[in-house]
Parts: structure tokens; C-alpha cells; sequence
């Protein structure tokens, strides 16, 4: 019978789930690395119990654990993340130029068929690839080094690469976001990359139109469809039928079009899932009723999923690496809370539980289906 | 003397003994350290500059170190083993 593994990245430290296919009892391990910011665990699909792990704190900086044991033992590999050349300047808050500077691993992306190669998307933001297992890595410059990028400011939580997306149909394709600068795609393997911000509207920033400056906050992608994406923004749900290219906005009728997550359904490409955050300010659920919402048709009409998940007095927030779904043929969604719960459905989002809940902040859940 | 985190990651006890050939200096004992335990590496200096991270402090003596040079010598108790160098995380945050 199948299992999932839940990895679950927090504030303190990461934690492991562990479940058989019904997905009702759940066994937790952790912390790993007490005491540490996880940020991201990421298992590879070419290796599953080869796990990837970014811990780090702001007295002794980033580390790297590798679990080839699915979480139960952990090795530190290489920890040097130094940018290609002199790395130049960005633009700061205040609109001077400021140096770029490493500070943090904010994801970790493991190949899809080779377990010893991964990449990793830091802060001040860059891509990293390691082919040895993480034992040494090397950045992608070409994206740093992209015409636009001495333009490119932070967002509130800093210039973060947070997001990357592998296309299972093309080894050289390549999808990342960076806050704020937006989305960009690579075609050939990391060495150059095109910003695919068009149709993005961003109504504060002096262009609301502008090639970068978006604030991306998340893409999803199904594996069988990879030229369709789907996008958080900081404001507005987004979609891509041209792999990037252009976009439109498919918020439709949600209560808020700002969020942080977005997933996609593993067997219906055509499913989506986000959860609506009020404002860019406040950062918890609107009214207070913590809602996933689901569509059906890829976007415009939503509905709200509420079975088992707190409707009243709910003041968590949801971070973008804190949804993941599995691959049983019941589709299971999960999500983790800054509230330190993890809340799961093994029905595609009709009834909830929480399957542990008294965690630190969660900033990072991701899902393995084993067989 | 190390602090819990990088104990946990070099897997040693809070006390670790070092042969350092002298001169004998702050940046020569944490070049050894490293050198026994590369885990170490980038976690209290940076990787490239070697600067001091900004909650790390060397403490010796009842002195502190911390904005003292790479190359300013060790105190004669830490040298014979008498006193420990210790390598603390500062009280940060909350």
C-alpha cells in the first residue's frame, strides 16, 4: 500500500510526517535541526528518501542537510553559495544601488531525474545548481546578469527567489519568480533567461505594465500540462495557456485576489487551489474563516472549501511554499499555517483535519507519495 | 568552546582542543577549527572574506575579542590550555 511523507519546514525546525494511503494517522518526526529556520525540504522524485534540507539561522548563516535515508538520518553538504564575477548592484527600498548580497536559501528544487543534481533559489536572489548532491554549488548567472536585473527592488521580505518550476517535458526549461521582480523562463538549461511578465498588471508600481517589477508570489504548474501556469500575484490569480508568454487574471469571484499559495489537483489539471489572505498588510484570512478555494475550470469561479477548518477567529497566514498535493488516486491537499497546524484533505479538498497543530510557524510543506 | 548549533553540526562536545603552530592567533585557531571540521566553514567567519558574522563574538579571559583582528594573538591562558577561546552566538532577537 502507498505512504506519504510530509515535509514540513518552520521557523524552529523541520518536522516529518508520515502516514499509509488513508492518511487518517500520522506519525510526526523533528525537529531536525531544532532551533533552525527551514525555510524549504524538498524530497527527490528521481530518489525519494533523498531529501534536501535549507536550514539556516542569522547567527551562523546557511547549511545544507541531505537525508538518504527519507529523513531519518542527515549529512551537512555544501553551504558555499558565492555569486559568479563581481555580482554588482540591485536597486534598494530607498531606489539607490545596493550591492547584492547572499542571505538565504528560500528554495530548494531537486531535479527530476537526476538525484544528485538540485537547484536552489536564494536571497538576494539568484539560482544555484549543485551536481554532486549539494556538495558544491555554482551559480546560473545569466539570470543575475539579465539586462533588467540592476532595476530589480525587494519586496517586503526581501529580493527572494522563491519559486522554481521544472518542466517535466524539457529538461532545459526552467521557471522561476523573484519578489519583485516577477517571472522569468529559461529554454536552455539556466544560461539565459526572458522575464514572462506580460499581461501581469501591477496598479502601484509607476508601470503597472512594466517587462519586471511584479510581485510574483507563487507558480504551480500539473506535470501532464506543463505549458499551463498558474500564479499567485500579490494581488490577482493568474493563468498561462502558452507557457508564460501571456497571461490573464482569473480571480472571478474570490474574496480577496491576494494570497500567497497555489497548487494544482494531480490527476485534473483543470483544479486549482489557492487560499485568500486579506490584504497586503493585514496577511491573515478575510473575516477571519481560514478558506481554500477551488476551482474547477482552471480559474474564474471558485469555490469555498470549509469542512473542518476553523471558521471564526482564525488569524493565520499561509506562505507560498506551504501548499503541496499528492499523487493517490483520491488527490490528498495540504497546507501549513503560521499558526504552526498542518491541515490535510484526502479528497481533493472537500473535508479537512489537522494532522498535527501545535508546530512553530510553518513556512514550507511539500509531499511525497511512496509506493 | 563552541555554542549548541555548531556543536549539533560538527558533532563534538562543547569543548574542542586544537594544535594551532604559532603564532597562535585568533585567525589561525579558527583556520584550524575548520580545518578539522569543514561543516564549520561559513558559519562563524564568511566563506570569502573571512569577517566575523554579525552575532558571532570571541570571548576570552573575560575579554572580549570580537573586534579584534584576525591576527592579534591568543592570551597566554588559552594558549596552555588554561582558558578557554570562546566562540559565542550573541543574544539577538527575541
Amino acid at each position: 500500500m502507498s505512504k506519504v511523507r510530509v515535509l514540513v519546514g518552520t521557523h524552529k525546525g523541520a518536522f516529518i510526517l508520515t502516514s499509509d494511503g488513508k492518511r487518517q494517522q500520522w506519525d510526526v518526526s523533528g525537529p531536525h535541526f531544532a532551533g533552525w529556520e527551514v525555510y524549504h525540504l524538498k524530497g527527490s522524485p528521481a530518489d525519494p528518501n533523498r531529501i534536501y534540507c535549507a536550514p539556516s539561522t542569522g547567527w551562523h548563516g546557511q547549511v545544507i542537510q541531505r537525508s538518504d535515508d527519507g529523513g531519518k538520518t542527515w549529512e551537512p553538504v555544501g553551504n558555499k553559495f558565492s555569486y559568479e564575477g563581481t555580482p554588482g548592484t540591485h536597486m534598494w527600498y530607498d531606489g539607490t544601488p545596493h550591492p547584492w548580497e547572499f542571505k538565504r536559501v528560500w528554495h530548494i528544487e531537486p531535479s527530476l531525474r537526476d538525484p544528485d543534481k538540485v537547484y536552489a533559489g536564494v536571497e538576494d536572489a539568484a539560482i544555484f545548481e549543485s551536481s554532486d548532491g549539494g556538495k558544491n554549488w555554482t551559480e546560473l548567472p545569466g539570470l543575475r546578469e539579465h539586462d533588467t536585473a540592476k532595476g530589480w527592488q525587494p519586496g517586503a521580505g526581501g529580493m527572494c527567489l522563491h519559486t522554481i518550476v521544472l518542466d517535466p517535458s524539457d529538461p532545459k526549461r526552467i521557471y522561476v519568480a523573484i519578489s519583485a521582480a516577477g517571472a522569468f523562463r529559461s529554454d536552455n538549461g539556466g544560461a539565459s533567461w526572458k522575464p514572462i511578465n506580460r499581461g501581469l498588471h501591477s496598479q502601484y508600481i509607476p508601470n503597472p505594465t512594466a517587462e519586471v517589477g511584479h510581485c510574483v508570489h507563487r507558480i504551480a504548474m500539473h506535470r501532464n500540462r506543463p505549458g499551463v501556469l498558474f500564479m499567485q500575484k500579490h494581488w490577482d490569480v493568474m493563468r498561462s495557456d502558452d507557457a508564460g508568454d501571456n497571461w490573464r487574471e482569473v480571480s472571478g469571484n474570490l474574496p480577496t485576489d491576494f494570497g500567497f499559495a497555489i497548487d494544482v489537483h494531480a490527476h485534473e489539471p483543470e483544479t486549482i487551489y489557492v487560499v485568500p489572505i486579506k490584504s497586503d498588510s493585514e496577511h491573515f484570512p478575510p473575516e477571519g474563516k481560514l478558506r481554500v478555494f477551488r476551482s474547477r475550470s482552471g480559474g474564474n469561479e471558485w469555490e469555498a472549501l470549509t469542512k473542518g477548518l476553523p471558521q471564526s477567529n482564525c488569524f493565520v497566514n499561509v506562505l507560498r511554499d506551504a501548499m503541496a498535493v499528492d499523487t493517490m488516486d483520491d488527490c490528498g491537499i495540504y497546507f501549513g499555517t503560521t499558526g504552526g497546524q498542518v491541515y490535510a484533505s484526502a479528497d481533493a479538498g472537500d473535508n479537512w483535519a489537522p494532522i498535527v497543530r501545535d508546530l512553530p510557524a510553518v513556512l514550507s510543506v511539500e509531499v511525497q507519495t511512496l509506493a | 568552546m563552541l555554542p549548541a548549533h555548531l556543536r549539533n553540526l560538527a558533532r563534538v562536545d562543547a569543548e574542542v582542543t586544537l594544535e594551532v603552530a604559532p603564532p597562535a592567533t585568533i585567525g589561525a585557531t579558527l583556520d584550524a577549527l575548520e580545518a578539522r571540521y569543514p561543516v564549520l566553514c561559513g558559519t562563524i567567519r564568511d566563506h570569502d572574506t573571512l569577517q566575523r558574522r554579525p552575532f558571532i563574538r570571541y570571548f576570552a579571559c573575560q575579554e572580549d575579542l570580537s573586534h579584534q583582528g584576525p591576527d592579534t594573538p591568543l592570551p597566554e591562558a588559552v594558549l596552555t590550555a588554561r582558558e578557554p577561546l570562546i566562540v559565542l552566538g550573541a543574544i539577538a532577537g527575541g
